[in-house]
């Protein structure tokens, strides 16, 4: 026989008819005009999901924030000093509203204030949107590995080859790693806005996964190739001739002192083209199928992809706009004209202490100086993209 | 994961450490505890090969409730009450969370730990999902809730509202001044390890509750980071711990922490729980029991409590005082209290107490109605325009306080009020622990050791002084809180929509200008001045003058 306990009544909250859903009444603000976020100005006619998420998230003295920056640092600065880097953008030079007692809130008239704020991400990073590409790439990353262990690909590399893997494409994730920790994460606090900012934090995303997608690479082929040192990489770093040209140019950008426009510049317009995309793509991808290596080469690619799809695309749209502002276009060019001096040596010299890598495999890929043409073709393109004339250094 | 290991996975990722050798990182965050090289390990164990794809997991699951929640018509049963009080809340919160992504680089610099560097490096990210998902559902908010005022101009209304000041601190404290100060101690080990637990987890049971299931799905997802960057703290404080020079800062900087947290947490999260819902079961959790079991059993007692013994100096007498405040002092009430009073200065509709409220808050805190009940019966009174000014500018046995130069929120348990003239100005203050922040502990030498890297108190912190003398109607229309009509005001003191119902600029401007109560402290003279402290202390409570209320002071 069963019996039925009976039970108090359980204390829940109780549901109730409210009715307060967007049309139920009519009254000011009620119409579907109202129902956008009215505080900014959309770069196109409709402003976007990404603007909607990001735009004026990061206050700006110069727009609604009447009270000003609440906390300053030790030397008086506060907030986000548009200071934090040489480039300027129009109306950066106008003075902050002075505000005092009986002076009102003086919020900004005509948004946007300055012209940091006209800057947006092309590739409209936000949460959604960066999980579910870096998802998509460690899915496809681990599959190509997987698949590649379950067909008893490795084995067919060579043995030089092996080695190869073992200590230059090893060595490659420590400039990873040191630019998505020390120039692109370290930098987004610095930029003027949330858009800025936002794409660095993105960009650092992208590095720190592919330094530890090599690092795992590396880990499984540990595992699957007989004699495959794990530790190579490190020897590589540290010691390898080869390396310490691009070593010693990738630590010198997170010491770029007190300016992220630098750095940016710097990394995804110099660096990455005449070292990384001469390495990754006119290297590694090159070479690795005539050794029977297919899966490396989607390793990297998806670090490729990276830069070319993404990352070098909101680095154009951020600088090019400035050797165009209709204030400071001669000021930003004669600045980023400084800055091509200063780099585009450092890179090509490490890129030429780089050359004997190209003699180390069996089966040989183009020639390094067929490579670095087209590292600097490539480099020469992205210039004027950005309205700059390509520095006399590149012929060095 | 594939197959290898996560411990394994993470192990291999330690490799990637960076000993510079050529040139030294810019170090532009500068902090004043210095750290030994101690071995602490990254606790967050976590590699972006796995992390990516349970992100987007988790983030799956948040679109889609939210799709479910318009198909399903959540709002038709949304309290209004509710949801007025998260054009607040939502206005202010994603700034936090994206400052406390921009402060993780403060941490890589300040601690020399490559390690922890990782886990840093993911609340990074984590924190770019957090704000940016709060802008998404808010943005849902608007699109779909009977009033969209208030939400579609929300970050310009944040950025010049009183209310939102108080809650930049929440965002600006992270970012700012000493690199260890401001991105450990403040963050992650008081504001994420003892107050996310009233902000993601209190307050979307409540939301829950008053038929808001979107607010705990989206504070849930992101309150499973939060523990991920309450490891991330810990490491931290155990590295400074190590150094007995950083000893005297920790004590500092977790009183100023702590104390701040408090009142600026405890004044906003407390006043959304208590006086945002209509859910007044007996048996349900008032603000003062959830803070007693979050933050005094589970963070004080279980977390602070066992760091005693590696020396940290824990503040006692703030955690004593601060249940003091919730319980004995009526601290939310008081807040809540004056966020109606200065409803017209805000952008929302704040919905008057009821009978059935008033019961309830009797029965969670006995005597609240001899102090609170009159002055809630005339904001009723007061709520429909009718030939009357707003309540502020009624005589309804209030005076409108003075505000805190520190934490911002003003005095409003009127005994603790102390001033002081700091920086050549008259300065009021609703405890000696804020007096202390400003006039001791944010400056370059602190109990006689040099504290250069300290930060400051700064900005335009009365936000009263802004519009000393200003006509109310201009006040308002100034900070753009005015509706599609160009006359309606965003903010009411009811929820009753009817347009004949709601107060306009017209009706501001009947009012008296409005006063700065620091701009006239700092025209007084001194006698005029000790007499103004003294009458002040003996005012409340509910802001009663001082005399009317002391039969009623605990």
């Amino acid at each position: 026989m069963t019996t039925t306990e009976e039970r108090s009544e359980r204390s829940v909250p109780k549901p109730v008819f409210t009715d307060a859903e967007a049309g139920a009444k009519e009254f000011p603000d009620s119409g579907p005009s109202a129902r956008h976020y009215n505080y900014f100005k959309p770069a196109k006619r409709k402003q976007t999901h990404y603007e909607d998420v990001t735009v004026e998230v990061q206050p700006d003295p110069r727009h609604y924030l009447t009270q000003g920056w609440i906390y300053g640092f030790a030397d008086g600065s506060r907030g986000y000093p548009l200071t934090w880097t040489k480039l300027k953008a129009w109306g950066v030079d106008d003075p902050e509203p002075e505000r005092g007692p009986g002076s009102g809130g003086k919020p900004v008239e005509n948004w946007p204030a300055h012209g940091w704020h006209e800057f947006r991400d092309p590739n409209e990073e936000w949460e959604l949107t960066m999980y579910r590409y870096n998802a998509n790439v460690v899915r496809q990353v681990n599959q190509n590995i997987e698949n590649a262990r379950n067909a008893k690909a490795f084995e067919q590399w060579s043995p030089n080859w092996v080695r190869f893997v073992e200590r230059n494409v090893g060595a490659w994730m420590h400039i990873e790693h040191i630019l998505g920790l020390y120039v692109f994460a370290a930098n987004n606090r610095s930029g003027p806005t949330n858009m800025h900012n936002t794409a660095m934090a993105v960009n650092s995303e992208h590095k720190i996964r592919i330094a530890q997608d090599l690092a795992l690479y590396n880990l499984t082929l540990s595992e699957e190739i007989e004699g495959f040192d794990g530790a190579a990489h490190i020897d590589a770093w540290n010691n390898d001739p080869v390396w310490q040209g691009a070593r010693k140019v990738c630590e010198a950008l997170p010491a770029i002192r007190d300016d992220w426009g630098e750095s940016i510049f710097a990394t995804n317009i110099v660096f990455e083209p005449l070292i990384g995309e001469l390495f990754r793509s006119n290297l590694v991808m090159q070479a690795a199928a005539g050794h029977g290596d297919y899966v490396t080469p989607t390793v990297m690619g998806a670090a490729e992809y990276d830069f070319d799809q993404r990352d070098l695309r909101w680095t154009v749209a951020c600088f090019a706009p400035l050797t165009q502002d209709r204030e400071f276009a001669d000021h930003n060019k004669q600045l980023m004209n400084g800055w091509l001096a200063e780099w585009v040596p450092q890179c090509l010299e490490a890129a030429r202490t780089m050359q004997p890598l190209w003699s180390q495999t069996d089966a040989k890929p183009p020639r390094f100086e067929d490579s670095l043409d087209k590292a600097k073709n490539r480099f020469a393109g992205i210039l004027s993209d950005l309205g700059l004339d390509t520095p006399k250094e590149l012929n060095q | 994961m594939s197959r290898q290991s996560l411990a394994k996975a993470h192990q291999k990722i330690q490799e990637l450490s960076w000993e510079p050798v050529y040139h030294e990182p810019y170090m532009k965050y500068g902090t004043d505890y210095t750290f030994r090289k101690a071995a602490k390990k990254d606790p967050l164990k976590q590699v972006l090969r796995s992390y990516f794809p349970m992100q987007e997991e988790k983030d799956n699951r948040v679109y889609g409730a939210s799709d479910g929640a318009i198909r399903g018509n959540m709002f038709r049963q949304v309290q209004e009450r509710w949801l007025e009080w998260q054009k607040l809340f939502l206005s202010i919160i994603p700034l936090p969370e994206i400052s406390a992504a921009r402060s993780m680089p403060m941490l890589f610099q300040a601690v020399p730990n490559p390690e922890l560097h990782n886990g840093q490096a993911i609340q990074m990210i984590d924190e770019v999902r957090h704000s940016t998902i709060q802008q998404n559902l808010k943005r849902l908010y608007m699109n779909n809730y009977i009033d969209p005022a208030g939400f579609n101009n929300t970050l310009r209304n944040f950025h010049s509202d009183y209310c939102g000041t108080i809650g930049r601190q929440f965002a600006e404290g992270f970012i700012t001044g000493d690199a260890i100060t401001a991105a450990s101690i403040y963050l992650t080990i008081v504001a994420e390890t003892a107050f996310t637990n009233t902000l993601f987890v209190a307050m979307p049971a409540e939301a829950a509750a008053n038929g808001d299931y979107l607010l705990p799905t989206v504070f849930h997802s992101v309150q499973s980071d939060e523990s991920r960057h309450i490891s991330n703290g810990y490491a931290t404080l155990l590295m400074a711990l190590s150094d007995e020079d950083n000893r005297q800062l920790l004590e500092r900087d977790l009183r100023y922490a702590w104390w701040n947290n408090h009142r600026v947490v405890d004044a906003a999260i407390g006043t959304f729980i208590e006086y945002g819902t209509k859910d007044r079961r007996k048996d349900r959790e008032s603000y003062a029991e959830m803070w007693r079991r979050w933050i005094y059993d589970d963070y004080y007692r279980s977390y602070l409590l066992p760091l005693e013994k590696y020396g940290l100096v824990i503040p006692h007498d703030l955690i004593e005082e601060s249940w003091n405040q919730i319980w004995n002092k009526g601290y939310v009430h008081e807040v809540a209290q004056f966020f109606s009073t200065g409803w017209l200065a805000n952008y929302w509709r704040i919905d008057g107490m009821t009978d059935e409220d008033f019961e309830w808050f009797e029965y969670k805190y006995p005597g609240w109605y001899d102090k609170y009940g009159k002055w809630w019966e005339n904001y009723n009174r007061l709520a429909k325009p009718n030939g009357h000014h707003p309540i502020v500018a009624e005589d309804v046995d209030y005076v409108y306080p003075h505000r805190c130069w520190t934490c911002m929120v003003p005095c409003l348990v009127r005994e603790d009020m102390v001033m002081d003239k700091v920086d050549g100005q008259w300065r009021t203050y609703c405890h000696e622990a804020c007096r202390w922040t400003d006039a001791e502990a944010f400056r370059p030498t602190y109990q006689g050791r040099e504290t250069p890297n300290m930060g400051k108190l700064v900005g335009h912190r009365e936000w009263e002084t802004l519009y000393h003398g200003w006509n109310w109607a201009d006040v308002v229309k100034d900070m753009g809180f005015v509706r599609d009509d160009g006359n309606t005001m965003t903010a009411q003191p009811h929820l009753d929509l009817d347009p004949k119902k709601m107060w306009t600029l017209d009706h501001m401007r009947r009012m008296p200008h409005l006063q700065s109560p620091n701009v006239l402290l700092n025209e007084m003279s001194d006698s005029e001045r000790e007499a103004f402290a003294a009458d002040y202390v003996r005012q409340g409570p509910a802001g009663r003058p001082a005399g009317k209320g002391e039969h009623l002071k605990s």
